[in-house]
């Protein structure tokens, strides 16, 4: 029961509270990027998470049984960015064979998840933070995916509503979605009381 | 001779200033939002954060430029990414050796260099196209542009923040500390209406 709380608190937390994009800047990016429209918005949101699950739980793996502890400490960055960009490759396979359409219309934005900071940044977070059970890294890490897919969400239905709106010309574009989002920020941190 | 010497000083000029204003990466190309926001709560760190983004950017520039016969099409960003992670690793113990109390305020930012947008792209763009000097030149301006941009921001926030620039006081008695500006919202909302302008001014210009 008592890990069972501590996963479901660590979940909530990281999914709300601690929002990667939201509160620690993380996946800026695609944030500002792929928001355009929500179904685009959703496919990249399943697309992060699966990449932050499976490099969380790999990265922590490799971290713990292979580097901790011996003078390969230093080798933890490059070790970290090629697990990721191991993933990624894998998505991109599975996405470009079985949802072409999907593919052709993320172009760019696909590869670039290697170079999504949400996605690092979570691998080293768990560092930071000293998970030292493979369990809660596996919740931690996918609770980031989810966190992500939510916030990209939210943008990207606030942005198809903000097309019809009269903006002025030189706030068009990207300031208005920084704009948006910096208000989005506010209303999260309403969250930031109920879990240390 | 020297006129195509004068050609090629005034390519150096243009790639140099590119970086400054006209390819600005924060304000033009949208590149390196993360430590733009994260970081730029005050100026000291900000300050830091540019001068190892330099750092990196120049070193990973040089070393793309060098192998740029050598790489093979589907493999390149895996090296860019590779080279840029070895030398953010150095920064990153450098920080840690000689600056603990910086590398502690900044934390996960340093090595989230590696993801930084504006050096990938720079190893794509430029130094895989370019020779040594010309890379290096792009890098500098790059580099630069960036941390001026850096510095601008976390000047404003710092500024409405606490009162205070470069941890000295500035503002009036009177002034009252405006808390939100160093919260996240702050991060977004500056730099929105800081691009904002920088729209505003360069349409009035052209």
């Amino acid at each position: 029961m008592d890990t069972f709380n501590i996963l479901l608190m660590g979940f909530i937390s990281i999914v709300i509270v601690n929002n990667l994009v939201l509160t620690k800047f993380l996946g800026i990016c695609p944030y500002l990027g792929v928001s355009g429209r929500i179904d685009m918005a959703f496919g990249m949101g399943m697309a992060v998470t699966f990449v932050v699950t499976l490099s969380g739980t790999l990265t922590w793996l490799i971290d713990h049984l292979i580097l901790m502890g011996t003078p390969l400490e230093v080798t933890r960055y490059v070790c970290f960015i090629l697990v990721i960009a191991g993933a990624v490759q894998l998505v991109e396979m599975y996405v470009r064979k079985f949802f072409p359409s999907l593919y052709e219309s993320f172009g760019i934005f696909l590869p670039l998840i290697t170079t999504n900071c949400a996605i690092l940044g979570l691998c080293l977070f768990i560092n930071l933070w000293e998970i030292d059970s493979l369990v809660e890294a596996v919740v931690l890490s996918f609770g980031a995916g989810i966190g992500f897919t939510m916030a990209i969400c939210i943008m990207a239905g606030i942005r198809e509503n903000l097309n019809l709106a009269d903006v002025p010309e030189c706030l068009k574009g990207a300031p208005i979605t920084l704009i948006t989002a910096g208000i989005l920020t506010l209303a999260f941190m309403g969250f930031a009381g109920m879990i240390r | 001779m020297a006129n195509k010497s004068m050609d090629s000083a005034s390519i150096y000029k243009q790639t140099l200033l590119a970086g400054l204003w006209r390819e600005n990466p924060v304000f033009r190309l949208l590149l390196g939002m993360c430590p733009t926001l994260a970081v730029t709560a005050a100026v000291k760190p900000a300050l830091t954060m540019g001068l190892c983004v330099i750092f990196v950017l120049l070193c990973s520039n040089i070393v793309v430029s060098l192998m740029r016969n050598l790489l093979k099409p589907h493999l390149r960003i895996l090296m860019f990414t590779l080279t840029i992670a070895t030398f953010v690793t150095i920064a990153d113990l450098f920080l840690k050796a000689f600056a603990l109390r910086m590398s502690e305020t900044l934390g996960p930012y340093v090595p989230l260099i590696i993801v930084n947008c504006i050096i990938i792209c720079r190893a794509e763009a430029c130094a895989s196209k370019n020779g040594l000097v010309v890379s290096i030149i792009d890098a500098l301006g790059m580099g630069v542009g960036f941390t001026l941009t850096l510095c601008v921001l976390a000047g404003v926030r710092e500024l409405l923040s606490t009162g205070k620039i470069f941890e000295a006081q500035v503002m009036p008695d009177w002034f009252v500390p405006w808390a939100a500006m160093s919260m996240p919202v702050g991060a977004f909302i500056t730099l929105g209406l800081l691009l904002g302008l920088v729209n505003a001014v360069s349409k009035r210009k052209a």
